[in-house]
């Protein structure tokens, strides 16, 4: 054994006698290890989710049955559902919060700080992330920045009214929306998140880079990991951007600044045009991960190779590219020079087609498979399918005149949910459920996975398909009492229908609460390999030890050798020597008589 | 649950319409299309005992084909929906009607002429949620903001701009039928948002004449 | 050995042939490069958008102090790069007289900018409205403050690392061949270093 070997071994070894020896604070709470620091985002960002969640179901009550009591509205505090009738502002505040809350700390920490975390060292071969100590002041900013936004329910004034988009000036002074302190806490709140995205990007990008396992070249990471990767570097690059807005804006609120306030010589449209320099890459970042999840779920069902995994890599590239020069189509009715809107619109065009490729790509993974139908896999055909509406819904609006009509309508909420929800939600269910024995060691029940799935998949459609219909009929977003424009009281029996669909979407959702939390601790053990798949998490135990690898592996080939001729065999592990160089198997010997 | 547009009643309505009607055909198409492959898929290559996957990476040809169709549609669509964006966005109607649109917190105040046919002057007349315009005559509409960022939405007539404060945005439309229509507002302004409703009253010439007669009349006094 | 060392004996395959600090570093900055253009950015459009809230240069700041006081910043960086020097040729005491004479030149510029400030709003010029009203207005301090400030968080931050890395190599931390924390921390001080010029450029001289 050579000194390094011998100094990898007595690392791994001195990882496993720390991890005997350590308090709980540091192996549960205070924690270095990738896997732990992955739980904890995944406990806060479903948390978070749950909290969205129901925040969606007060302002869909609101829209079914404007200004009605809700029921358990009586807890409410007299300022925001006094007799339990939800007030105009708090109704503005569920809006903002619901948004901000699934967009920052639910989607985003699920499939970045989440599964990246997971992902990442297992996929690439590492032992940990390149900064573990950093990883820990990621989660550890993350989760007090969740706790900020929360609390600012609690202040006077309520919390953030303004959108998730936050749009000045109506953002910018407490005068126009009587919302001061909330405000600020939303901004202070997403400014601390940022720091703990940067962190994570840093950590990310540097373990891809430098930390791939011995024959582990660039085209033979699966593609979770090649989203992820990418998704890191517009995070690097985005965030700053916002942290800069956020700043800005919170100066203008607190020490009488004027960069987005006319009165003071400041422009409303430079808040849109910062944002959505940010929120453009933001969404795509919110939908990349979700992307190679899909794959490697849909690869792995389907037991073939990805179709097109180079074509997929730079589709993932050239989206991120791309997905920096669209911005302006979030602006095209707010003012600003209309030349902008036509080139905005030509680049907008452009970015389908990316995302065109791997959608054929994903189905022709399908073509000619031998398709299991495990609940990861329906999960991540589900992504694809909603995903495709939602793609196309997209074209409509990135057509500037169309968008004149449809801006800032239902329509565009069901292509925002379609996409978040019908995408990366999916995605999310379905890697949390094929990753989960990596995560507990046990599998998830299938049969309460699958009822999970089917009744998701009808409610879900339920609630946001209609949506696309009342948009084209005119209903704005954000509307407290729709039925304040005659024109939209015809529309309201479609209000409440959407709404029952809502309630009972969520009602649902207990399914996966119970299936999971029991499956922690009652579910099937899992071995290393449950799924039969590929890839470098598939060699480790369930779930991995400190330090993952006992020995660093050794790649021979990329992660969708499925249904290979040079297996026996549908699937062949990344790290199982080529035929020519594998050892002989040792005979067994035969058991004891009488044993 | 439909896809149908409600019916518009301005000049580039049916322009927009159209545009929106091409790419429903061509969505639709792709919607079905790729759906109804996927669904095939998992039916046909279901996993079944003895079945085996084709080993199969990708086909480059295949990729050229699919990426220089879709490139080709969605830059067919783009090239369509210039023109329309262009007609209604850079190209001001001459000989227009013109008011002011003052969108506030929450209500729009809509200033008119008045006698001497200019807006601007000191016998201008302003309106609380009424806007008032003469069928098949192109009307400018020059959008302000007194607080935060309203956005002035004509449905039936496809018309819709933000009004920014510190800015003023021009907006044309020209209507193609009398009748009574619905002003609203399509940008969070804040807790009244939801009640900034107003009226747009297409006139025939001669009733506009009338009506602002009548407001002249009213006002000086 | 560091554990970049080892890995790399395994044959992990660094993408590229820095050490994982070097690379995370870099990475660092590029999102810093991205903060700075979003503040920079944004005050290049609103100055030309309203030029009438901006004032030449000369006539609120202290050009021919701050140029001075870039001047004291460039030479800190030139103080960093002799303390990188010394340590990669195993100059223990070297490297600890050039990290002191940065820091001083560091906070000697940091102490320069209070100074600045505090004149400044003994004028009237204050982050909000502008007393001087004939040149100039609110933009002109928000814009001005929020750039300088937020540099000069940085330049503070700067030295507080500094102090952390002189306070490593006291107790012998750095060697010839382990000086990770000596080059990153001179890899953000130069960074801080560029993006004063640019800034001072933008702001002092234009």
């Amino acid at each position: 054994m050579s000194t390094a070997e011998a100094a990898i071994g007595d690392r791994t070894a001195a990882h496993e006698h720390v991890d005997h020896d350590i308090p709980f604070i540091r192996k549960y709470v205070f924690s270095t290890d990738h896997k732990t620091i992955a739980k904890q985002f995944m406990f806060m960002s479903l948390f978070f989710l749950v909290v969205g969640g129901l925040l969606a179901m007060m302002m869909r009550w609101q829209l079914g049955y404007p200004s009605q009591p809700m029921p358990g509205g009586a807890i409410l505090p007299e300022t925001m559902a006094p007799g339990g009738i939800l007030l105009p502002e708090f109704y503005n505040s569920l809006v903002t919060m619901h948004g901000t809350i699934m967009i920052f700390f639910a989607i985003m920490p699920l499939l970045v700080g989440f599964f990246g975390n997971l992902l990442i060292p297992l996929q690439v071969g590492a032992p940990d992330m390149a900064f573990p100590r950093l990883n820990m002041a990621s989660f550890w900013l993350a989760f007090p920045a969740g706790l900020l936004m929360l609390a600012s329910f609690l202040v006077e004034g309520g919390a953030a009214g303004a959108g998730w988009t936050s749009y000045a000036p109506l953002s910018a002074s407490g005068e126009y929306t009587g919302v001061y302190l909330g405000q600020q806490l939303w901004l202070v709140s997403l400014t601390i998140l940022g720091f703990s995205s940067l962190a994570g990007a840093v950590n990310y990008i540097t373990t891809v880079i430098n930390w791939r396992a011995p024959g582990m070249t660039w085209f033979r990471l699966p593609l979770a990991t090649w989203s992820l990767f990418i998704t890191s570097i517009l995070i690097l690059l985005a965030i700053p951007i916002l942290a800069g807005a956020l700043i800005m804006l919170l100066f203008d609120q607190t020490i009488g600044t004027t960069f987005f306030l006319p009165a003071g010589g400041g422009e409303p449209l430079l808040w849109q045009h910062l944002f959505w320099f940010f929120g453009h890459p933001e969404v795509y970042i919110l939908i990349l991960p979700a992307m190679g999840i899909a794959s490697d779920l849909i690869a792995n069902g389907a037991r073939k190779p990805i179709f097109g995994y180079h074509a997929m890599v730079l589709a993932i590239i050239g989206i991120a590219f791309l997905g920096w020069i669209v911005w302006g189509h979030h602006m095209f009715q707010s003012g600003m020079n209309p030349m902008l809107g036509t080139t905005f619109m030509v680049s907008t065009m452009f970015i389908a087609v990316p995302s065109a490729i791997k959608t054929f790509n994903w189905l022709g993974t399908l073509w000619g498979g031998d398709i299991h139908f495990t609940t990861p896999v329906l999960h991540g055909l589900a992504f694809v399918s909603m995903f495709i509406i939602g793609g196309l819904s997209g074209i409509f609006m990135a057509s500037t005149p169309v968008d004149i009509y449809i801006h800032d309508t239902y329509f565009i909420v069901a292509h925002i949910h379609y996409v978040l929800f019908g995408g990366s939600l999916f995605a999310i269910f379905g890697g949390i459920t094929f990753w989960f024995p990596k995560l507990f060691g046990t599998i998830m029940n299938e049969r309460w996975g699958k009822i999970h799935w089917v009744l998701t998949m009808i409610f879900y459609n339920l609630v946001f398909f209609p949506m696309h219909s009342i948009g084209l009929q005119g209903h704005m977003r954000r509307l407290y009492d729709p039925t304040q424009y005659e024109y939209l009281e015809p529309l309201q029996p479609m209000n409440v229908f959407i709404t029952i669909s809502a309630f009972l979407l969520i009602a649902v959702q207990l399914i996966f609460v119970v299936n999971f939390f029991h499956s922690i601790w009652k579910g099937k053990k899992a071995g290393p390999n449950p799924w039969n798949a590929n890839s470098l998490e598939w060699t480790v135990p369930s779930p991995p030890p400190h330090g993952n690898f006992a020995t660093v592996p050794v790649v021979y080939r990329g992660p969708y050798e499925y249904s290979s001729p040079e297996s026996d065999e549908d699937f062949l592990l990344q790290t199982t020597p080529p035929r020519d160089q594998q050892q002989p198997e040792p005979h067994a010997t035969p058991a004891p008589e009488g044993a | 649950m439909s896809w149908m547009l409600p019916e518009s009643f301005s000049t580039f309505g049916g322009d927009i319409d159209r545009i929106y009607y091409i790419i429903l055909w061509i969505t639709g198409i792709a919607f079905f299309l790729s759906e109804g492959i996927l669904v095939y898929f998992l039916f046909r290559y279901r996993h079944k005992e003895g079945r085996k996957a084709k080993y199969v990476h990708g086909n480059t040809r295949a990729e050229i084909v699919w990426t220089a169709g879709t490139a080709l549609i969605v830059f067919i669509v783009g090239m369509l929906s210039i023109g329309v964006w262009s007609r209604v966005r850079t190209q001001l109607p001459q000989d227009a009607m013109e008011v002011i649109v003052s969108a506030k917190q929450f209500e729009w105040n809509v200033t008119y002429p008045g006698q001497d046919g200019v807006i601007g002057t000191e016998d201008d007349f302003t309106k609380r949620n009424e806007v008032h315009a003469v069928v098949d005559r192109p009307i400018i509409a020059y959008l302000r903001a007194e607080d935060v960022i309203h956005s002035f939405f004509l449905p039936d007539l496809r018309v819709k701009q933000d009004a920014v404060p510190g800015m003023e945005t021009p907006v044309w439309f020209e209507a193609t039928e009398t009748g009574e229509y619905v002003v609203g507002c399509a940008e969070l302004c804040g807790l009244g948002h939801y009640r900034m409703a107003g009226t747009l009253t297409v006139h025939t010439a001669a009733d506009y004449q009338a009506w602002e007669q009548a407001e002249i009349q009213a006002a000086g006094q | 050995m560091t554990t970049d060392a080892m890995a790399l004996e395994r044959g992990y395959m660094p993408g590229m042939r820095v050490y994982n600090l070097k690379l995370g570093m870099w990475v660092f900055l590029l999102s810093e490069v991205m903060f700075f253009t979003g503040l920079i950015g944004s005050y290049i459009i609103l100055r030309f958008a309203h030029p009438t809230q901006f004032a030449e240069p000369g006539v609120v700041l202290n050009v021919p102090l701050t140029a001075f006081n870039t001047f004291v910043l460039i030479c800190s960086s030139v103080t960093m790069v002799k303390a990188y020097a010394a340590i990669a040729t195993g100059d223990q005491k070297g490297l600890k007289i050039w990290l002191l004479a940065t820091i001083a030149l560091g906070t000697f510029f940091v102490g320069i900018q209070v100074f600045e400030y505090i004149a400044l709003a003994q004028h009237g010029f204050v982050p909000m409205a502008s007393a001087y009203a004939a040149e100039g207005g609110a933009l002109y301090g928000s814009t001005f403050y929020t750039m300088t400030g937020f540099h000069g968080t940085h330049v503070t931050i700067g030295v507080l690392c500094l102090w952390f890395v002189l306070w490593r190599a006291w107790k012998g931390a750095y060697s010839a061949d382990s000086l990770g924390g000596v080059e990153i921390v001179g890899l953000y001080w130069h960074f801080v270093d560029l993006v004063w010029i640019i800034l001072f450029t933008i702001v002092y001289l234009i």
